[in-house]
Formats: C-alpha cells, structure tokens, sequence
C-alpha cells in the first residue's frame, strides 16, 4: 500500500547512516540531525527538543521562539494562562501544526517537523487532547485493540486477528485503568471521567516514549483524579511525560518539574513552589 | 494462535446470514433459471424474461448500493459521483460488446457504427484490445479503480472531507459526463453504446444468456456482501469507522487515514465497475446519462432507504426504491420524482437509520417492553417477598438493550 | 455580336455619365442623354442605370422604378413612360399622341435588375433614415461598380452615422483595390489599416494570394509596394479585433461571473450560517425567473404600456418567491437536520426534486423565453464584430448592486452582526443571547431571495425551465469553497476569477474541456489552500 514510504524510509535510515559516521553532530540544534523514524536515540538523555519555534495565525503569534527540552524518563507539567500556546505546542509536537521556523526533534535524530502525524505516533510520540477523543461506537476494548502498538498499514489491519498475548495486554490495561467491567460497552456510553482514562489507556497501549496529556483530568473526580496522579508517576522513568494542567493541586501532586507559558514561550522554569514564588509568574496569573 | 483466514471469513459472518446467503443464491442459480427456462409460459410460476432482466438490473444495483454503503455508511464518506464508476465499467464492458457486433451492425463495417457515422477510418489507439473478453474484464474493474485511486488520493491528502467532498465528487462525474456526451470523446456521444448482439459469440438476446447473466450478477452481489462482511468486521474495518468518528485520533494512534480511505474508496469503485459491466448487457444500452449526478444521489437515497451501517440495509434500499420506481414510471410516470424527492426528506428526517433501524428499534422496544413486564413481575414478586424497591438489574439492561439500538454503528456517519 | 450601332451606343453612355457628372451640383431636372442609354443594348442600359444612380434624385428615382415594373418603352428611339392614359416623355414628361401598343417595352433581365438595385441604393444613401442609409450601404458593399466610386466618396464626406461611414468604406476601399491604378490601390491599402472589420481583412487577404501552379504562378496583387502595404494594414487589423476580442471574452467573463456571484451569495450566506450545503438553491434560482414571467404576464396583460418596466417589478417579486420558498425549507426540513450537514444535503437534494416536478406540472416541461424589456436589448458594439449586449451589462450592474446592499446588511445592521456572529460560532453566539433560530430563518430566506434576484438576472440572458438551475449549484459551491466560507469579498474575486478563467479556457479548449479544467484546478487549489482564497486560521479553522 505504501511503498513509496518505505523507500522514504529506507532512503532516510541509510542517509542517517552516513551521518553517524560522519559524526556531525555538534550538540547544536542545528542541521546535521536526520530523520530516522523507529530509532529514538536518547544518547543525550533529552527526549524532546523545542527550539525557537514561532507559529502564527493571521499575524497572531501563537508561539514566540519558544525552546523547551525534555529529558528522558522526566514528568514535565506544562502551566500557562489561556492563551499561552499549550494546545499549538502539542499540535506543533504532533505534527498537527508546522512551525514557521523552528525545529523540533524527538531524541537527536527525528526531526518532527518532517513527519505526518501518523509517522510521529509510530516514532514513539502519544497524544491525549483536551477533550476526550476515542471512538464512540467501538467498545472499551476494541478502542484499546487499535490503539495497540502494531504494524498499521492497510495491509495488515487487514488481515489481522488478535492474538492471544495481545489480549492479554489489553486485558492488563483495561484493568489498569478500571474499565475491565466495561470492555464490551460502547465507548460513547462511559462517563466523562471514564472516557478520559479510556483515551489515557489508548495511549499506554501505543507504548509511547512520550506522552503528551492535554488536560487529563479536567471533569474527574477528587477519587479519580488521585489515581490519575498515581497512573502518572508510576509511568515517569520509564515513559517520559508532558503534562498540560491548570489544577495545581494535581500538579503538585505529580511533583515533577514545571514550566510556565506565557505568550507563546517560557515564562519561568524550576519546581512548582520556585515558579509560584516568581513574581512574574504571578504578575501574569494575577494580572497587575 | 492465529487463526486461518478462511475461518475468519467464515465467522464474520453470523449463521443466520449465512442461511439467508445460501437460499438467495438457491434461487438465483436454480429457482430463477428454471421457472425461466424449463416452464412454459402458461405456468404460474413461469418467470417472464422481462422480469429476469429487471430483477438482474436490480441485482446490480443492489452491489452499487453495497459499494456505497461500505464507504458512506462504514467510512463515513458520502460519494456523489458513484455513478461515474458504474458508467465506466459499463462503458469498458461496452466496448468489448460493440466489438462483438462486428459487422452486423448498420453500415455493415468493421468499425461500430457510430464511429462509421463520424467517418472515423480507424479504431482510437484507447480501443486497442477492446475485442478481447479478458482485456474487457480487466478494464471493467482497472479503469473506475484508477481514476477513484487518482481521485482519492489529491483529495484525501487535501482532506478534503464532509459536504466539500461529496460535492466535488458531484462535480466530477458532471465532467465526465460533459466529456462522454461528446461525440469526440470516441464512446458514441449521446446515443452511447447499444444494439449488443452476442457475448463470446453467443446471442446475448437468448434466455440462456439472460439467466446466465442474472446468476453472475447473484454471484457477483454474494461476493460482494461476503468481501464486505469481512471488511467491517475486521480490524480494517474498525479502523475505518474509527476514522469516520474520529479521525485526528486516528492518526495520533499510527494510523494514516489517507490510505485507508484510498483503499475503501478504490475497492468501492471497482464493485461499481463490476456491477455496471453485468447492468449493460442486460439492459441493452449505456450512455452518459448513467453519470448524470441525479443518478449518483439517487444511489445515496437507496442505501439512506435501506439503513446505511449494515450491508442488508444497502440491499433492501436499493431493493425497494428500484422496484418502486419500475412501477411508478409504468404507471404514474409524473409523480415518480414528487415520490423520490418526498423520499429524501422523509427518510433523512424521520427514519436516519432507514428501513433496518426502524426494524431494529422496533425490536428493541418489544424486547424492552418484555423486559419491562418481567422486571415489573420480578420486582412484584420482590416487593411482596421484602417490601423494598423494585429489583435494579433488570432495569440497567433495559437501559443497555435500548441505548444499543439507539446508537447503531450508523449514527456517527456524519461526524 | 456586337454591331457598330451598339458601340456607338455604348460610347454614347459613358459620354452621358461624364456629362452628368460634370453637370452634377445644379442639376435638377434629367438630362435626356443621361437616359437615352436606358433604350439600347444591355451594357449601355447598366451604364445608365449606373448614371441614373450617380445623378440622384427624385426624377431618376421615378424612372428606375418605371424601369423595374416594365413602364418604359421605346417608341422610334424616343425613350417613354407607359402608363395606363398613354404615352409620355420619360424626360420631360411631355404627353405624346402614339398609341400604347406603339411603344417596344424594354425587357428587365437579373442583370439588369441587380443594377438597378444597387442605383437605387446609391439613391437611398442620400436619404434621411440612417438605417435606410444603411441597408442601401450593405448593398453597395457587394455590387457596387467603379462608376459608383464619387458617390461613395460624396456619401462618405455628408455621412454621420459610424456603422453606414464604415460599410461605405469598406466598398469604396473595395472598389479601389480593383482599381487598374497601383497608386489608388496603395492608398487604398494604406488606409484599410485603420479598419477593424474582418472582411476587410479578408479583402486585403486575397491580394497577397497567387494564382495559378508552382512557378508559372502570379501574385494577384502585381505590386509589390501594395502588397506590403496591405500586409502591414492586415496585421494592424488583426491587432485591433485581437484586442476586441480579448476585452469580449473578459466581458462575457465578468458576465458569467456575475450570474456565479448572485447563486454564490445567497449560497454563501446559508451555507456560512447553517453549515448546510443547500442543493435546491438552483431551484431558488428557478423560482426567481419563473417569478419573473410571472410578473412579465401580468405587466403584458394589465399594463401593456409599461411593459418596458416589468423587470423593476420583478425584483421585488423574484426576491419574495424565492424568499417564501427558502423559508418554507428552512423551517420544514433544514432546520430538523442541523449538524448532519451530510443528510442535509440528500434533504435539499429531494426538495429540488419536488421543486423542479412542481414546475413542470405547473408551468409545463417546455423552455420559455423571457422578451428583454426594449432598453436592455441591442449592445455596444466593439470592433471585430464583437457585441457587448445591454442585457449582460445591466446584469453586471445589477449584481454589484445586489453585492452592497448584502454588504451593507452583513456590515451596518444588527441582523448582519448577528449573522456574523452564528457564521464564526453558533454555541457563543446563542449563548450571548443572539436568536440562532430567527437568524437561520432570516438568513437563509435573505440568501434564497439572492438566490431569487441570480434567477431574474439569468431570466434576461437565458431560457426559463424547470430544470435551469441544476448545473448552477456546483459551481455556486465551487465559488464559495474558493473564496472561503463565509467571506464576501472571497466570493466575489472566486466568481468573477472562475467566471474569466472558464471563458478565456473556453474560447481555448472548448467549453467541455473548460469545465474539466476548472474543476481539476480548483481541487489542485484546495490542496494548497483547503481553507479558500480569504481562510480563517488558527484554533477556529478546522472544526
């Protein structure tokens, strides 16, 4: 079906080869790094470089030369007030959004700016929008099914049938994220905090290296939300996550670093009580 | 374990479809040609060839409306210009069946009439093979697949999608039909292809031929709902109603969108291709009326009538319609388009899963009512047995028995 | 054949025409050798007719009709009129004693007869009527003789009237280039430069043609001088209709792209506000231009005197129908179907089904054709033969027109804010106390109405039928998809761009391939801007 993308590919692995062996590379965010999709190359400990990306809209600047990293196995919480850019920076990471310039790269070698969504999933990247976003008329289960980490080409999905691990992983994270009652319910059908750990869940399954959570627990519970916070620690290390969140309470229970956006690019930097205490974190919160 | 494909394909199936299979192709491929071959035609149960070529007619466009429903209702986008499809294939069957005509046709020459009449001397290079069946039948299924494949693929890149691409795949089959009316084109213009005379040498006029013919397009709309049948129900075709219902999703999870809609659109193409290489011969005629965009919706009004989502919906709309519609132009010719249009409104108003919802609401309701009767016996019984509240189970899967009819895999088909 | 006495006669002709012609300014009554020709053979008798026509007046006028009706006849060589009381003069008109039977009556042949055509056109061009004038220059344009040459250029220096000045050119230019003097032709061919008439091109054309096989070949034209000099005028020519033609295809561009503007608003408007492609917005059109006849049959039976004005009733009446029709849609079926923008379209599609049965019940299947009140008929006409048709230009009037006041409605009023408002956000706009239910039912019946005034205006230049307005909605569309949802300004540069693209790929490719054209080159434009010429960016673009 997509052949053309696998010679891209191809073509690709054997110029990132050359490359390497060229060692290039100076640690600058600059040129020399390729695309290389499937081989995330974490040798600098960073997952996620943003440098000096602008995008805007009409003349409305949506990100000012934001530069942002994040390091491998972190749990970064990403606070701002509306506006900030939160959203276009996820639709920037995602390849939803293309900068105007800027570049982006996943570990040293995937410029993200060059991928389709689709190659950036692959790539290792998970997305969870702001509003809950899983398909209404599949089950709990087949909603996990998909999002399962395999090869999606047109080609296979065709032909393929669950085996019996797979199921069993599904299972695993049905139970993870308490809807093991409710696998064979309609999606559409959950609650809104259900809905939310359903898209988290989809997420897991794709065994992302980052996951990019765009408000996971507006609408939950106080009960909910607490466990979310527990889900989430207990990925850091292992995955390396991004959280958007205006709930301060449950960003001081995720505990990780902070950054605060504002305008398009980073305001301040450093854990929650150093950024509260800014006073222009405040003058921006407060207003003057 | 993975499991064989041919059982897969079997279970996609359940056994009443099946059944229901199995009886349809009883009657296509011995009840039909018998009544229609070996009874007299005083014998009540004499099949009258008027009526075989009718009913092969409606076969075909029963697989026209499977097509379509298999990449409006499953995949959620509303083609207008499936009649484009179905012409081309006609016309690439067409070809093969005027060469055929040899020189039996009015001038007596080589070349088909209407090239005669343009005093063409020579066949178009694009007619080069046209004689052959083989080549015929490739062209029936390559030609709609390679202008779907090319159209689909700038469209869908461009996500295109919603109202925007059903109205340029109108557009689209309006070209062509502009294109195929002129007589330059090298298709006979106006007048199209007619005046078949044999297949394979064979008279195409003969009953033979005409119940041959019927079963093919029989076998060809079985394939076609068992291909279908396994698609929707595979991973495939989860992937496809999950793009329809959340396509952004989609692709945040690995999937590319635009190849799967390429593929589905493509493949649906070809079955129009197919079908309207089966519908010209029994019909006698193509021209390029067949991709006016009248014709296209109206094949979006068969599978709507039917119940889009659910194959058998496809078939019963395009069913019902067609016979509908033979009947009113026989006898009320001039209210046959107060009676369509009426059509559209009402069913996309009142009945938006068609026939087959309606169905299935109605059963749920029956079962609900059921259902209610026995929680109101059993919490009777409770409450005489404790004295406390009616019994809580029986009422949350009267909820879930209803919310499962009302929210059939169609509903998102808009989103 | 020829007998010396018919040379003589011959000779004796053209003396009279010299004389005539020397006698011309004071003349009133005939001179009687100037007719005497009219009694030998046929070459002396066309000479004179030809003379009758370079004299003029109403004398020689009366005779060529009496020639024509077989009323002149000869009697001992004396030339007389025969009329029912006797014989008399043909030149003084003096009554003579012979008896009727007396007199030989000059037989009339064709040849005779075109001759006295084309007097009597030389005649008529001295008449007061300018179409007179010119009917009588079309005839000379083919027949005239060299004779005729001075009257040419006498009618020439009286005449006022552009299109008789430029047939009478263009005999006259004709009437040199065959002149035996390469001098006269070289001025001749000189001065066709300044035409910009495709026969004169054609004329000047056949000069520098070769008669006759390979090397034994000769040019038709034998100077060399006046064969570059014509050469020279013709390009001059073919630049000039060039250019003519060029300004009509922009025109007949704008033409169409103002019918596109006028389906496109109304479109532009519902489907920017209700999300909802309408198909039956051709209908609207449809009811428009039956509203129209409507009002053209009332005007013709009630108030025949001010027929010319039917189409000002119109507008109001087109605008209402169409109006009443859309709302009767909107609150029927479109309002039940919003946000199934899909199902909406097979609704709309069944309505224009039900609309378009409606008006063949009504009015018939067949074509009507709607008169042009009499001040939009005719045209400016550009060189080349290119016609600019009143009809069109009024029509392009008529959709600016249309355009500010929708301009001023969206802008300057609170339904338009309104409207605004429900087009950018339907949920905000309710919540901020904006009546969406009011505004779909106004808006969509503000844009049927549009919809109806695109239906009068096609009315003018087109037939009215039933199914007139099925090929309008896809191209309507196209122009709201190019020009962005939403976005007046969009709409108007998408439909006049398509409107000139279409006919300029026309008059190119032909009209099939045209449509072909544009449509490939409107799905290449959605690949680069899939949000139209005029997008909305940002968060808001693509939901």
């Amino acid at each position: 079906m997509i052949p053309t993308l696998e010679i891209e590919r191809e073509r690709a692995h054997l110029d990132a080869e050359r490359e390497n062996q060229r060692e290039h590379w100076d640690g600058s965010a600059a040129d020399g790094r390729v695309y290389r999709p499937g081989e995330l190359d974490l040798s600098h400990k960073v997952i996620l470089y943003l440098d000096d990306i602008t995008v805007s809209f009409d003349g409305f600047r949506a990100l000012n030369k934001l530069s942002l990293t994040i390091d491998a196995g972190e749990l970064r919480c990403i606070i701002g007030p509306n506006g900030a850019g939160k959203t276009t920076m996820m639709d920037v990471i995602t390849g939803k959004t293309r900068p105007d310039s800027g570049t982006a790269f996943f570990g040293q070698t995937i410029d993200l700016t060059r991928l389709t969504e689709p190659e950036i999933a692959h790539a290792g990247i998970g997305r969870k929008f702001q509003k809950p976003t899983i398909f209404e008329h599949h089950s709990a289960f087949e909603n996990l099914e998909l999002a399962m980490k395999a090869d999606k080409r047109v080609r296979r999905t065709l032909f393929a049938s669950l085996l019996d691990d797979e199921r069993d992983r599904v299972a695993e994270v049905l139970r993870q994220i308490r809807l093991d009652q409710a696998a064979d319910r309609p999606a559409g059908l959950l609650s809104h905090g259900q809905k939310q750990w359903l898209e988290i869940g989809m997420l897991l399954m794709q065994e992302p290296r980052l996951l990019l959570l765009d408000e996971p627990v507006a609408g939950m519970t106080d009960d909910e939300t607490e466990r979310t916070a527990e889900l989430f620690t207990s990925l850091a290390g292992k995955h390396s996550l991004v959280v958007v969140e205006h709930d301060m309470a449950f960003v001081e229970a995720l505990g990780g670093k902070v950054t605060v956006l504002c305008e398009g690019s980073v305001l301040a930097e450093g854990d929650l009580a150093t950024v509260q205490a800014d006073p222009r974190v405040i003058e921006v919160y407060l207003g003057r | 374990m993975r499991t064989p494909f041919t059982l897969r394909l079997f279970q996609s199936m359940p056994r009443g479809g099946w059944i229901a299979l199995a009886i349809f192709a009883a009657v296509a491929w011995i009840g039909v040609p018998v009544a229609h071959l070996a009874l007299p035609e005083s014998h009540p149960l004499h099949v009258f060839a008027y009526t075989v070529s009718l009913l092969g007619k409606i076969l075909c466009y029963m697989v026209v409306a499977v097509a379509m429903d298999l990449i409006w209702g499953y995949a959620g986008i509303l083609s207008l210009g499936h009649g484009l499809f179905f012409a081309l294939g006609g016309y690439a069957f067409g070809m093969y069946l005027m060469r055929q005509i040899g020189r039996d046709g009015s001038y007596g020459a080589e070349l088909p009439d209407f090239m005669v009449f343009l005093d063409w001397k020579e066949l178009p290079w694009y007619w080069a093979g046209s004689d052959s069946l083989l080549w015929a039948l490739f062209l029936v299924v390559a030609l709609p697949g390679l202008v779907a494949f090319v159209f689909g693929w700038f469209a869908f890149r461009s996500r295109i999608k919603g109202v925007y691409f059903s109205i340029i795949t109108q557009a689209l089959t309006y070209a062509a039909m502009l294109l195929f009316f002129r007589n330059e084109t090298g298709f006979g213009g106006n007048n199209g292809f007619t005046d078949f005379k044999r297949i394979l040498g064979y008279d195409i006029t003969s009953p033979g031929m005409r119940v041959t013919l019927f079963a093919l397009s029989a076998a060809l709309l079985i394939a076609c709902l068992v291909l279908g049948r396994y698609l929707v129900t595979s991973r495939f075709g989860r992937v496809l109603a999950a793009i329809r219902d959340a396509e952004s999703r989609v692709m945040f999870i690995g999937y590319n969108p635009l190849h799967y809609k390429l593929f589905m659109w493509t493949l649906s193409a070809m079955l129009c291709g197919l079908a309207g290489a089966l519908y010209v011969p029994q019909v006698g005629i193509i021209n390029p009326s067949e991709m006016s965009p009248a014709n296209s919706i109206e094949i979006a009004v068969w599978v709507a009538v039917g119940g889009r989502g659910t194959l058998v919906g496809a078939v019963l709309g395009a069913g019902i319609v067609n016979l509908a519609k033979s009947v009113f132009t026989v006898y009320l010719p001039e209210y046959w388009p107060f009676v369509l249009g009426f059509l559209f409104i009402v069913v996309t108003l009142y009945l938006p899963d068609g026939v087959v919802g309606l169905w299935r609401k109605l059963r749920a309701r029956r079962a609900a009512a059921a259902l209610d009767d026995a929680s109101a016996a059993a919490g009777a019984g409770l409450s005489a047995a404790i004295g406390g509240a009616p019994a809580e189970v029986p009422a949350t899967e009267r909820q879930a028995a209803r919310s499962t009819a009302d929210t059939p895999i169609a509903k998102g088909a808009n989103a | 054949m020829f007998g010396p006495t018919k040379r003589q006669w011959c000779i004796a002709a053209v003396l009279c025409v010299l004389m005539a012609l020397a006698a011309l300014p004071a003349r009133a009554a005939l001179d009687p050798a100037l007719v005497q020709g009219l009694g030998g053979d046929f070459n002396a008798r066309v000479a004179a007719i030809d003379a009758l026509g370079v004299a003029g007046g109403d004398e020689a006028a009366a005779l060529l009709d009496a020639l024509e009706g077989g009323r002149l006849g000869t009697v001992d060589g004396r030339l007389v009129v025969i009329a029912p009381d006797g014989l008399r003069d043909a030149t003084s008109g003096e009554a003579l004693a012979a008896d009727a039977g007396a007199a030989t009556r000059i037989t009339v042949n064709n040849r005779l007869r075109r001759a006295i055509g084309t007097a009597r056109a030389a005649l008529a061009l001295s008449s007061a009527q300018p179409a007179q004038r010119l009917a009588a220059a079309d005839t000379l344009r083919e027949n005239a003789s060299p004779a005729l040459l001075p009257v040419l250029a006498r009618a020439l220096a009286a005449e006022q009237d552009d299109a008789v000045r430029a047939v009478l050119r263009y005999a006259t230019a004709k009437l040199e280039l065959a002149s035996p003097d390469p001098a006269l032709r070289l001025k001749a061919a000189q001065a066709l430069g300044g035409s910009s008439d495709a026969a004169v091109k054609n004329l000047l054309a056949a000069l520098l043609e070769k008669r006759g096989d390979g090397a034994a070949a000769t040019w038709v034209e034998a100077d060399a001088e006046v064969r570059a000099a014509a050469a020279a005028s013709m390009r001059a020519i073919d630049r000039r209709i060039g250019l003519a033609q060029t300004a009509g295809t922009l025109f007949s561009g704008l033409s169409l792209g103002s019918i596109l503007l006028l389906a496109a608003l109304g479109l532009a408007i519902t489907y920017g506000v209700m999300g909802v492609i309408n198909m039956a917005h051709g209908e609207l059109l449809m009811v428009g231009a039956y509203a129209t006849f409507l009002v053209q049959g009332a005007f013709r039976s009630h108030l025949p005197e001010y027929l010319d004005l039917y189409v000002l009733a119109a507008i109001p009446a087109a605008f209402l129908a169409a109006a009443l029709v859309g709302i009767a849609m909107e609150r029927l079926v479109l309002r039940h179907l919003y946000g199934r923008p899909l199902e909406s379209l097979l609704a709309t599609w069944g309505l224009s089904l039900v609309l378009i049965q409606a008006a063949r019940v009504l009015f018939g299947p067949q074509n009507l054709e709607l008169a042009n009140p009499s001040w939009m008929s005719g045209g400016v006409e550009l060189a080349g033969g290119v016609v600019l048709p009143y009809n069109r230009i009024v029509i392009l009037g008529f959709a600016a027109f249309v355009l500010v006041l929708i301009w001023l409605m969206m802008q300057k009023t609170r339904l338009g804010m309104f409207v605004r408002a429900v087009t950018q956000n339907r949920p905000m706009a309710g919540c901020v106390g904006v009546p969406t239910a009011r505004v779909d039912t106004l808006a969509f019946a503000i844009g049927s109405g549009v919809a109806g005034l695109g239906g009068l205006a096609l009315s003018q230049i087109a037939n009215v039928g039933p199914a007139m307005g099925t090929g309008y909605i896809v191209d309507a569309f196209m122009v709201v998809v190019l020009g962005g949802v939403g976005q007046l300004a969009g709409a108007v540069w998408a439909a006049l761009g398509l409107g000139i693209v279409a006919k300029f790929l026309e008059g190119w490719a032909g009209a099939v391939v045209a449509k072909i054209l544009v449509l490939v080159f409107i799905i290449a434009f959605i690949q680069k801007r899939p949000q139209g010429i005029f997008a909305l960016k940002g968060r808001f673009a693509d939901s």
